[in-house]
């Protein structure tokens, strides 16, 4: 129970359930101090209260649980490193399958519970299938779609079947005082919302250069190439402009270089996407299914295939701002909701060679 | 339910309950000079003569204040400040590591704010405290000490302190000896006078008043600078409007629970040996925590090997089993306990710890309750210590 809305009817829906409910507030900073005051984050003081105040009211027993370790560990930590190797993380997708289904689920089995309950907004059925949320605005199933089967058979999601406003009004009608608090939307561990500045505390200044994909030629420097993310186009803070006057976006980082390559909008463009660590659950492959390729992220239709190499999508359309390190999560589209068919981490988008001649033709070069 | 955790607060007592609602009932400042002023007076001087008499105090050293924390603040900050000011060479504060927060964290605060000198004393792996080292203490610096604080009896654990020999000690030296006797009035005896303290502290709702009442017992010629100022109520010391009822009800308290301490201690302690010689029994490799002879009676404080202690109280508190870490909180989440790592235990044993404590309430079937649930919940969260363990 973060302190938010969302849990706090998660918890109060399934204690209806008749299931027996025990609340567990996460402390998830080594010095609650330190994370993000006022009703914005998931980890101050002020959260920890609210989730108590929540229970209170559903009438459950209520916990803190100290993961500030495991969660500085595996989603901090892994959060710098991922930067630093030029990938783009999700640490909210980190943390549920690091954190929420696997410390606390782990210890909560261990304790004699049976599933973890939480207020993500995605479907879970009797089926078992992983579905969006009725609420697309509000889905989470991308951020999800990184769990196992076994993670999943011990999860609950109460939530799916309805609106973020829906769940607003129950919390009201519940006399739940967290009904109005306002969503959380940053990077719960960067207090300031200021990512560039909280890598630079970490990582240092890395000078290095800014580079023409198509000409090579150096047009900038930069402070670190971890301040940037494929498909940037602001800030890049280059004197010298394009010879036709487009904006230029980032289309590659080598940390071992310590380059950042930019290019016009059409070379960002990527028509196949190679990714490892795959979650698949068991429908055979190929398979024409939809993929998202980032959160909140554009869906569009591709050929996916599983095989020992990993995952491997070749999408029917091109997709631009594909950045290694974030998830790629396959749907099958269904009215009762889109089945989660797998998801795979990305390591790179690349485009076939007829693709880019088409391109170039297209653009009249 | 199984309440077991009486050192954080016990039940009132029946007699003392209803000496707070017969006092809350009438009108009254004890400040005001008519006859409802006079009435609520004399209540307030009764209920001091009565704590005085019992804890061998004159009624003029009996100092009412909100409570341990507040007789605490002023025991040591108050007089750290009116020795300073008498001396300015005086600038040292000696206290024991294991003292409650209360203590620990006004001389922390005078360390940090005030350019004290914090001396901890160390304890020994039974929680007990030296008293050679404050000995060499005063040796090395007795013109330089303000103020030295060590509790009677400590809340963790329940090691009983050898406060005669410390107070004697200090009063040799000529420096002000406070004690936090908030565990031990009304478990162990308690002679203020025969103890050789300059100041105790002692609180309602340990021994079966109210909460929100207690009392800094303070020598009439030890000085001590007030920390909070209006009317200066209580010999200009402290200030506020005296809690008529609240006073009443924790003097009854405080009367009743001396009076019965030797019964008291000897039934609760047999009940605790059983306690302890069960879960022995039950779980033989739970270490049993604090001194054995020197101890509280109603104290049992056990580490249980491989266990998180806040898994073990989920899983006893989910069977109506009420128990503590012991451990302080910041938004709910345990710390080592500073006077488990005082005793040199390392942070396993310390996180691994419970506490159980037996009151004036307290039943043989409450402890059967426990060992009924416990050796199951310690197998229990055992298996969720592999949860710490990064999985591949």
């Amino acid at each position: 129970m973060s302190g938010g809305v969302d849990s706090a009817v998660a918890a109060a829906r399934a204690r209806e359930a008749g299931h027996d409910v025990t609340g567990v507030h996460l402390a998830l900073s080594r010095n609650p101090q330190t994370f993000r005051t006022g009703a914005r984050g998931c980890c101050t003081l002020e959260d920890s209260r609210d989730a108590r105040r929540a229970a209170d009211v559903i009438g459950i027993p209520f916990y803190v649980w100290d993961m500030a370790e495991q969660f500085h560990e595996s989603v901090v930590d892994d959060f710098v490193s991922e930067y630093a190797a030029g990938r783009t993380p999700n640490p909210c997708l980190r943390c549920n399958e690091k954190i929420k289904f696997e410390a606390v689920l782990d210890r909560a089995i261990a304790l004699g519970f049976d599933a973890v309950v939480t207020g993500h907004h995605a479907r879970l059925g009797a089926d078992g299938l992983l579905r969006r949320s009725v609420d697309i605005a509000k889905d989470q199933s991308y951020v999800l779609a990184v769990l196992t089967r076994e993670k999943l058979d011990r999860a609950m999601f109460p939530l799916g079947d309805s609106t973020k406003t829906q769940v607003r009004e129950e919390a009201a009608a519940r006399g739940l005082a967290v009904a109005d608090k306002p969503d959380s939307h940053d990077i719960c561990f960067i207090a300031d919302g200021d990512t560039k500045g909280f890598l630079a505390g970490r990582l240092g200044e890395s000078p290095g250069d800014i580079v023409d994909g198509r000409t090579g030629t150096v047009l900038g420097q930069h402070d670190g190439a971890y301040a940037y993310t494929i498909g940037q186009r602001k800030g890049l803070d280059l004197r010298v402009p394009a010879p036709d006057g487009k904006p230029r976006y980032v289309l590659s980082i080598t940390p071992v270089t310590n380059t950042v390559t930019v290019g016009p909008r059409e070379d960002l463009a990527v028509d196949t996407v190679t990714a490892d660590r795959p979650i698949w659950h068991g429908s055979s492959t190929p398979v024409e299914c939809e993929v998202q390729l980032r959160a909140h992220g554009e869906v569009v239709t591709a050929d996916v295939t599983v095989d020992s190499d990993g995952l491997t999508a070749r999408l029917h359309s091109p997709a631009r701002g594909v950045a290694a390190g974030q998830a790629i999560v396959a749907y099958r589209p269904d009215p009762a909701g889109d089945i989660v068919l797998g998801s795979a981490t990305i390591t790179a988008g690349s485009r076939a060679a007829e693709t880019v001649a088409a391109e170039t033709v297209a653009a009249g070069v | 339910m199984a309440y077991l955790d009486h050192a954080a607060t016990t039940p009132m007592l029946p007699e003392s309950l209803d000496a707070y609602v017969a006092a809350a009932r009438e009108i009254g400042n004890p400040s005001s000079l008519h006859a409802a002023g006079r009435h609520a007076r004399r209540l307030v001087e009764e209920s001091r003569e009565r704590i005085a008499a019992v804890l061998g105090a004159r009624p003029s050293e009996v100092i009412f204040t909100s409570g341990g924390t507040e007789s605490d603040n002023l025991a040591t900050k108050g007089v750290f400040f009116a020795r300073r000011d008498a001396d300015s060479r005086r600038d040292r504060v000696v206290a024991s590591a294991v003292e409650h927060h209360a203590v620990l964290d006004s001389v922390d605060w005078l360390a940090a704010h005030e350019s004290a000198v914090a001396d901890w004393l160390p304890v020994d792996a039974a929680c007990r405290v030296d008293p050679a080292a404050l000995a060499a203490l005063i040796d090395e610096h007795g013109d330089e000490l303000t103020v030295i604080s060590v509790q009677w009896a400590n809340n963790e654990v329940g090691t009983v302190q050898p406060i005669a020999e410390l107070a004697a000690l200090a009063a040799r030296a000529g420096i002000p000896f406070h004690t936090d006797a908030v565990q031990a009035v009304g478990q162990v005896p308690v002679d203020f006078a025969a103890s050789g303290a300059s100041a105790l502290t002692v609180t309602g709702h340990k021994l079966g008043g109210p909460v929100g009442v207690g009392a800094l017992l303070l020598g009439r010629d030890v000085g001590a600078t007030p920390l909070l100022h209006g009317g200066g109520q209580e010999r200009d010391v402290r200030s506020g409007t005296l809690d008529t009822p609240g006073v009443v009800a924790f003097a009854v308290a405080v009367e009743a629970a001396v009076k019965t301490q030797p019964e008291y201690s000897a039934r609760v302690s047999d009940l605790r040996d059983g306690l302890v010689a069960r879960v022995r029994a039950a779980i033989p490799d739970a270490i049993y925590n604090g001194d054995p002879v020197h101890r509280l009676p109603g104290n049992a404080h056990f580490s249980f090997p491989g266990c998180e202690g806040d898994a073990l109280l989920l899983l006893l508190d989910a069977q109506g089993i009420a128990c503590s870490t012991g451990s302080a909180c910041s938004a709910g989440v345990a710390q080592p306990s500073h006077v488990l790592v005082a005793m040199g235990a390392d942070a396993d044993r310390a996180r691994s710890s419970l506490r159980f404590t037996l009151g004036h309430t307290s039943t043989g079937a409450e402890i059967d309750a426990l060992m009924a649930a416990l050796p199951g919940a310690v197998e229990r969260a055992r298996r969720a210590t592999a949860w710490k363990t990064p999985r591949g």
